[in-house]
């Protein structure tokens, strides 16, 4: 078949600098059966078991979230990043991604899941020692212990390098005595163990695996939340905290290193939760906007009705495209691993946190994707949406959180900014070249474009253009400001959102285009919608953004030249999004759902 | 093979499953252009008294040892119904793969799937109580009848005996009865008598290296006959609305009403 993926090591970040070879790209398309299995058991245990004890779980009835975990377990569900002989089912990250997305449905069980498979159990998983792992993590992935992760304190979230929690060698050499608190604990309430970030001797920052029952050790009450109340969220109290040196994980002083790789899949895991989401809500809205009447019709006949129900399925399938790619990217990269090489984990880690970039940009869209859909959801419901008896209410409230955890959207704007920025500098990534090479040609000035009747040639003249204009913003951001961009946020924050544009318009388009391959003009109709669809508003951002740094970085006949090179880059035929809105919505409806 | 927990030498069970890939229960449904049938461009799904009928076949497995084989005919994509079900814990599946198994009589299939089979004995063949597409519960019943055993309709219970089985049957008006019967036996089972089981991760990888046999239309065309069965004509019902206006006095007007509701809606 012409459209199987084919993998390739890609390196993290490289959407920005060379045209995507579609093929190259997983799609959802590309699921295999064995994956299409996986969610549908947890498509079913959502249903089944998650679903009808939602209200249950919203009294924080921890008794039955724990139930949940426990059965899961035995399906094997949360253990698929535990490897085999620790009791794991251990596959790929694709697998890992498709139950996070299909379990993750409603916000409260999504985020005591995530917590306890993703950022409670990984930490062990790649930093534990052989011991560590045979104690805990058998015990974590049969369900038996629930896990907790323990980074942020009161005062310091984003910054938690900085914490106060202080560990200090027992004169006898045999504990850690840890003093301080943690706050903002998910699963606090009911975890067994918690991985607890301390500071050795008030400086070097340092992880530690903290079993519930350890002298010293209590959590303190449940804060009373905005949304996701049927997740626990409260503090630790570490007070002289005894805790066996062989409960020291990693390295002193180097706690920074597991803290950040396990963001790294918290966010891109977090990216697929936000997609379960998204179906619900969309599921909702669907079902409402066609019962509900008004001027003796449904309002789902209206048009206004119509777009938002589009827009939401655009949405998922953004999503779903930029998860499942980067994944995809993950799951070929981790495929060369020797799994059982001593260094193997190290390898497992690195080859993750080259797509760090990747996952930051996941994070962030997919949480401001499904906070637009959750409000747009409140907005089919009117007045039914304001009020808690029904779905739209909570889901909104429940929503918020993605924006917040996982390092705030602000610090993932810089963190994709930075990351960019810094492996330009080391030359790991060919940016510097590529906006050099931009520049002669944009200086060289304007050229025919080549004939590419092939379809969905305008859209990716749109991708290649954004593609452009983000090297040329970045370019000119970084001659201005040098070193000293880190600290113009305004400007880092437009370039993030630029390049985030860039890689979802660029994975929409690839997407279509292998759907094109296989299927067709008519099946991939639905897809070239989607995509012609996301792109009309995307493109806006890019254009947007590009202005605003422009006219901060440049001025007169520079500010010139450089707006006469965008609005060469934006010299596209507008898309009618109209059209592609009113047959994707026209598609839905009658699916009842988002399917492609 | 020995029980794992029993006196008896011979494993009893050794039960085939007929399995049947049935449109998705809230799949909207398109007429193909013929009208005679609905358009293939939908999510497919498990009939779902089969899916009972494979739970029970497991339940029995466990209780008693043996083995479990399930049966379908369909075209490539209702292979899927099979990998589920070795997932969930079958030792082998027989696909009768062909396009020409969709809309073929439940006589032909019976006789598809006895010719299929002709190598393997069986003590038990459960199949669904009825299919959700076309719903004539015929299969199972003529496949004992192909067979030369025993049969039972609308199993709740499945109960081993020394001279065989005992089953519980659903009749009308809350009744049940329970037969005793001999094996071999065909059983056709009721929706909702276990609870279904979810395929473990584990399951799911196992199912790939489980032994799955194709058979061809060729392989048992000389068993099947003409197509006994053909569909005129599919049509979705035309909602039609009628307002009709009682006149008279008061009385006269309760009376026609009432009569309306008796014998034309026939809700009294
Ligand atoms: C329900 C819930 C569950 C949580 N679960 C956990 C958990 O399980 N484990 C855990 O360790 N933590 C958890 N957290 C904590 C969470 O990760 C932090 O709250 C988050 O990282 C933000 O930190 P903060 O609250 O201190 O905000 P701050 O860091 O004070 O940020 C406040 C605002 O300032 C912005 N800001 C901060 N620094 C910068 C900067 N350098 N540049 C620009 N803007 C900046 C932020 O983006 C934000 O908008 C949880 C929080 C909640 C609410």
């Amino acid at each position: 078949m012409a459209s199987t993926t084919s993998k390739r090591k890609i390196a993290g970040g490289s959407f920005l600098i060379e045209e995507t070879n579609p093929r190259e790209v997983f799609t959802p398309e590309d699921f295999t059966e064995e994956h299409l299995q996986i969610a549908k058991t947890a498509e079913e245990f959502y249903v089944n078991e998650i679903l009808p004890n939602a209200d249950k779980i919203e009294q924080k009835d921890f008794s039955v979230t724990r139930g949940l975990l426990k059965k899961l377990a035995e399906l094997g569900l949360t253990s698929v990043d535990v490897p085999e002989q620790y009791g794991g089912t251990d596959m790929d990250k694709v697998t890992s991604s498709i139950i996070a997305e299909n379990i993750s449905r409603s916000g409260s069980f999504s985020v005591s899941f995530g917590a306890h498979v993703g950022i409670g159990t990984l930490p062990i998983v790649w930093f534990g020692t052989e011991e560590q792992k045979q104690k805990y993590l058998t015990k974590i992935a049969s369900g038996e212990w629930i896990s907790a992760y323990a980074l942020s304190e009161s005062s310091s979230g984003s910054d938690a390098l900085n914490c106060r929690a202080k560990a200090v060698l027992s004169p006898d050499g045999k504990h850690y005595i840890l003093n301080g608190e943690k706050m903002w604990i998910t699963n606090a309430g009911f975890a067994d163990v918690f991985i607890v970030f301390a500071k050795v001797d008030g400086e070097k920052f340092s992880a530690f695996i903290v079993e519930r029952n350890s002298p010293g050790f209590a959590v303190g009450a449940e804060e009373h939340k905005l949304g996701i109340r049927g997740s626990s969220t409260a503090p630790l109290i570490l007070n002289d905290c005894k805790v066996p040196v062989e409960n020291l994980l990693g390295d002193i002083g180097k706690g920074h290193i597991i803290a950040f790789n396990i963001l790294n899949v918290g966010r891109f895991k977090l990216g697929a939760a936000c997609i379960g989401g998204a179906h619900e809500s969309l599921k909702h809205s669907i079902q409402w906007a066609k019962d509900r009447k008004a001027f003796g019709k449904t309002i789902a006949d209206f048009g206004l009705i119509r777009e938002k129900i589009a827009q939401m399925a655009v949405g998922i399938y953004a999503g779903e495209s930029l998860v499942y790619r980067t994944v995809g990217m993950m799951d070929a990269a981790l495929s060369e691993i020797d799994k059982s090489a001593p260094d193997a984990t190290r390898e497992i880690r690195k080859a993750i946190e080259e797509y760090a970039v990747e996952c930051s940009i996941i994070k962030v869209w997919a949480s401001e994707m499904l906070d637009g859909i959750v409000d747009e959801t409140v907005q089919i419901y009117g007045s039914y949406g304001y009020v808690e008896e029904y779905p739209a209410e909570r889901a909104y409230r429940d929503s918020r959180i993605n924006r917040i955890f996982e390092g705030t959207n602000e610090i993932n704007r810089l963190i994709i900014t930075g990351w960019l920025m810094k492996r330009a500098m080391s030359g790991q990534l060919a940016l510097l070249p590529a906006i050099k090479r931009l520049m002669d040609e944009v200086m060289s000035g304007p050229s025919m474009p080549e004939e590419d009747d092939r379809p969905l040639a305008a859209e990716r003249a749109i991708v290649a253009s954004a593609r452009k204009l983000s090297l040329l913003i970045a370019g000119a951001a970084s001659q201005k400001y040098m070193q000293a961009l880190v600290d113009k946020q305004e400007v880092m924050g437009a370039i993030a959102d630029m390049v985030i544009e860039t890689y979802a318009m660029d994975t929409c388009v690839a997407r279509a285009e292998r759907l094109l391959a296989a299927k067709g003009e008519a099946g991939a109709s639905l897809a070239v919608a989607m995509t012609r669809a996301y792109l009309s508003g995307s493109m806006a951002i890019v254009e947007r953004m590009a202005k605003k740094v422009m006219a901060d970085v440049a001025e007169g006949d520079m500010l010139r030249t450089q707006m006469s090179i965008l609005r060469r880059l934006t010299k596209y035929e507008p898309i009618n999004v109209i059209a592609a809105q009113e047959q994707i919505a026209a598609k839905v409806l009658e699916q009842g759902k988002y399917i492609l | 093979m020995l029980r794992p927990n029993g006196p008896v030498a011979r494993c009893w069970v050794k039960i085939l499953v007929c399995m049947k890939q049935v449109p998705q229960k809230d799949a909207p449904l398109k007429l193909n252009e013929g009208g005679t049938w609905i358009r293939e461009d939908v999510s497919y799904e498990v009939n779902e008294p089969d899916a009972y009928a494979l739970e029970e076949a497991l339940r029995q497995k466990e209780k008693h040892g043996g083995e479990v084989v399930v049966i379908t005919a369909g075209p490539a994509r209702a292979q899927q119904v099979l990998r589920e079900a070795l997932a969930k814990g079958a030792d082998r599946a027989i696909h009768l793969e062909d396009d020409r198994f969709v809309g073929l009589d439940a006589f032909n299939v019976a006789r598809a799937f006895a010719a299929a089979i002709k190598e393997d004995a069986f003590d038990l063949i459960f199949t669904g109580l009825q299919s959700d597409d076309y719903g004539y519960a015929q299969t199972g019943v003529l496949l004992a009848e192909l067979m030369g055993w025993p049969h039972a309709t609308i199993i709740m219970q499945i109960e081993k005996k020394d001279s065989g089985i005992r089953v519980k049957r659903e009749l009308e008006a809350g009744f049940f009865q329970f037969v005793e019967m001999p094996l071999p036996a065909v059983l056709t089972i009721q929706s909702g008598i276990n609870k279904l089981r979810y395929a473990t991760l584990i399951g799911i990888k196992q199912a790939k290296n489980k032994p799955m046999r194709k058979v061809s239309w060729d392989d048992v065309s000389g068993a099947v006959g003409e197509n006994l069965q053909k569909v005129e004509k599919l049509y979705v019902p035309q909602k039609t609305k009628k307002t009709e206006y009682l006149e008279g006095s008061p009385a006269e007007v309760a009376k026609k009403l009432v009569d309306k509701l008796r014998n034309e809606v026939r809700v009294l």
